[in-house]
């Protein structure tokens, strides 16, 4: 079994039999991680390279930690954005990088479309990190990961997507794989926080918070992203907690078997109190653990198909 | 020198002529319209013609020629060697140059630069100083020196109160202020808001940012009695607004371009920056609009808002990449493939919006197929069909995202100021 593309850009297009292999690759993965010695030689000899502009501790590590347990050499090259503001280097530096040799690009960049343009100037297999508002795809295919595991399947899930839905790649890559998994996908939030057009791609829009921890099997919940300037889209976010707060009070009233998802880092207080992000209906810290094991899924389907 | 453009269709709706007729032209000076002599044959150079359509020469009033200041992406010559193969005999080139046109010496030094090339170019003149949006520019002056309109074309003018002033005091001259249609204030994207920039997660451009603008613009054309021309118009109630205007009389004009009247906004896929313009391609609706604009004459013209960008700029990172492409060397043939070839549009109003319009809207005579005129004319040939290959342009920027496309029609010679362009050489004539 080999996956469909010797990229993964996104999770847009990408079928079934894909994300199914990468969920159950990541199952074995999950096992290794739980041995003594949580190594394996699968990649020994591949180059990676880890290419951030855009500053991302977490997601770095876990790609990091991914290519370590898979024995793949790997370099890190971080920029912060404003060095490169105009950009005018970027093919640039990933000529250079080309000219090492390297077999994998792992890419973190504030503009959309990043991957599909390092696709065109580099033979290396490209792995999106996260490319402006367009997605995130280990993100949502380890948060995918960690329903299944707690649900056995996706398929006829109910799972809302809650918050700043239009501004975030997390979310876009959660509605594509879930919806080709076969999971009921709505998103709740501030209409301002709503993407253009959802609805064209079977996306329900709840505007109702306690409607949404009603209905559902499963929130994720999105960090709102004041650095984003999500100031302009909310009054506040004391009207935001308000009125789109994920609480134990709701949880308790509306039903009591949720489960809750946040890809992190938590505001507490903002999008969900402290209560809940510490509390019994969430899975936050297995999130972390599986993103780990989804990542060495990816890395060995695409490191090793060529 | 004598030559003789032999039977060719001589198509001009200015003097509802559409007649096959033999052209002899003398020292580019036309000397007989048919009924010529076996002496005229056999003392000229004859070129065949058949099945070919000879029309007033092309003219394209949207383009931008990037000298001064960034020669390395085009040039007066550069862009009027691209003109001439793309069919045009005169085009008009607008401000946004470095420094912008805004004063009397540089409209002066593209005059005379432009002087011995083969294509006259028009400069539109800043409407504003340095195009900031703060105060109306020398306007006489400018008008003096040759300047044919006044744009901030990048830009739109930024306030209604110094909208109002350019109109009022270009009304003095009949010169249009030609509008570039945007609110600054929802302008920050980077593509047509809509599903696809869900799926794509750019930064959205909504069609209402044009909207507002073109309604604002209408009403102050109707306020002052001035004259607005609106740039390439991409949106389907922008098209509506206009159509609504000109039932109303009031002055104004539009112009689309090939791009927003063959590509959606579904092109942007691959992030492919060649995709990239401002305004942004838009939806299948939006397209549907524009040529019924076309066709029944909301859109008086069809012009290419040519934007050369070197390589290295556009091969950049998608929100960091400059908006726009070249249309100079494909304009002609698009508008053939799409609009004609698929019965849109007819012949004649190829040439109203691609020759007699823009000339009207600038108040420039439209080139007669008359004894004692000038020869000022293109050559088409509609069923060429041809491969577009960026890489044998004139222009000096390859920026283009219909390189490899197949094309039915292209010009196949242009005349004008005593010279003819003609497989790919230029000849005193
Ligand atoms: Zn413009
Ligand atoms: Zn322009």
């Amino acid at each position: 079994m080999s996956l469909s593309s010797r990229h993964l850009l996104g999770l847009y297009g990408v079928p079934k039999e894909d994300i199914q292999l990468i969920l159950d690759t990541a199952t074995t993965f999950r096992e290794v991680l739980e041995r003594p010695i949580k190594k394996v030689p699968t990649l020994q000899g591949k180059t990676i390279v880890n290419l951030f502009y855009e500053n991302s501790t977490r997601t770095r590590i876990s790609f990091e930690l991914a290519q370590k347990r898979l024995s793949a050499d790997t370099v890190n090259f971080s920029t912060s954005t404003s060095s490169t503001k105009k950009g005018e280097s970027f093919k640039d530096t990933v000529r250079n990088i080309e000219a090492m040799k390297v077999d994998m690009i792992v890419v973190r960049h504030q503009s959309a479309g990043i991957p599909y343009f390092l696709t065109r100037i580099s033979k290396a297999n490209i792995i999106n990190a996260g490319d402006g508002l367009h997605e995130h795809p280990t993100q949502a295919l380890l948060d995918m990961y960690s329903i299944r595991e707690k649900f056995g399947t996706l398929k006829g899930l109910n799972i809302c997507i809650v918050g700043d839905v239009a501004h975030s790649r997390v979310a876009m890559s959660n509605i594509f794989g879930l919806k080709t998994m076969g999971a009921n996908v709505s998103v709740c939030g501030p209409s301002t926080m709503i993407p253009v057009g959802i609805e064209e791609l079977g996306v329900k829009v709840c505007k109702n918070i306690d409607e949404a921890i009603k209905s559902n099997d499963v929130l994720n919940v999105l960090r709102i992203q004041l650095e984003r300037d999500a100031g302009s889209r909310i009054p506040s976010v004391r009207e935001y907690h308000n009125f789109y707060g994920i609480t134990s009070e709701r949880l308790e009233k509306n039903n009591k078997n949720i489960l809750i998802l946040h890809p992190g880092p938590i505001n507490r207080g903002v999008e969900l109190t402290s209560e809940v992000a510490d509390g019994p209906y969430q899975i936050i810290l297995d999130q972390v653990t599986n993103g780990v094991a989804v990542r060495m899924a990816v890395l060995y389907l695409l490191g090793t198909m060529n | 020198m004598k030559i003789i453009l032999k039977d060719a269709t001589l198509l001009n709706p200015a003097q509802k002529l559409h007649e096959k007729k033999d052209l002899l032209i003398e020292d580019g000076i036309i000397r007989k319209v048919g009924e010529l002599t076996d002496e005229d044959y056999e003392k000229s150079t004859v070129y065949d013609f058949a099945g070919k359509y000879c029309v007033p020469g092309l003219f394209d009033m949207h383009v931008h020629l990037r000298e001064p200041g960034r020669e390395d992406e085009e040039t007066i010559e550069t862009g009027s060697n691209a003109a001439a193969a793309g069919g045009f005999t005169e085009i008009a080139c607008m401000p946004n140059t470095t420094p912008d046109i805004d004063s009397a010496e540089i409209v002066r030094y593209i005059k005379e630069k432009s002087k011995e090339h083969l294509v006259e170019v028009y400069p539109i003149a800043a409407a504003t100083k340095k195009r900031q949006g703060e105060a109306i520019s020398p306007m006489f002056e400018l008008y003096g020196a040759g300047a044919v309109g006044f744009s901030d074309d990048g830009v739109t003018i930024k306030t209604a109160a110094v909208l109002k002033n350019a109109l009022e005091y270009s009304k003095m001259f009949d010169a249009p202020i030609i509008e570039h249609c945007e609110d600054e204030s929802l302008s920050s994207g980077a593509m047509n808001e809509g599903i696809n920039s869900t799926i794509l997660g750019l930064p959205p451009l909504p069609s209402v940012s044009e909207d507002i603008i073109v309604i604002r613009d209408i009403l102050m054309a109707e306020y002052t009695g001035g004259k607005v021309h609106i740039a390439h118009i991409s949106t389907k109630r922008a098209v509506e607004l206009v159509r609504w205007a000109k039932k109303r009389n009031i002055n104004v004009t539009a112009e689309a371009t090939p791009h927003h009247f063959t590509l959606t906004d579904e092109s942007l896929k691959t992030y492919d920056t060649n995709f990239k313009m401002n305004p942004p391609l838009r939806t299948a609706e939006d397209v549907e609009a524009i040529i019924e604009g076309l066709k029944d004459g909301t859109i008086d013209c069809i012009a290419s808002d040519h934007a050369p960008h070197s390589i290295e700029e556009k091969e950049m990172e998608f929100i960091y990449a400059p908006n726009g492409i070249i249309g100079l060397e494909t304009e002609l043939g698009l508008a053939l493939s799409e609009l004609v070839h698929k019965k849109r549009i007819t012949m004649e109003q190829i040439v109203e919006k691609l020759s007699i319009n823009p000339r009207k809207i600038l108040n420039l005579p439209v080139p007669q197929f008359k004894v004692g005129e000038k020869a000022n004319l293109t050559v088409i040939d509609p069923d060429l069909i041809w491969t577009v290959d960026v890489s044998t342009f004139k222009s000096k920027s390859k920026n283009s995202p219909f390189d490899k496309k197949l094309l039915t029609g292209k010009a196949v010679a242009v005349i004008n100021k005593r010279k003819m362009y003609y497989e790919d050489k230029f000849i005193d004539i």
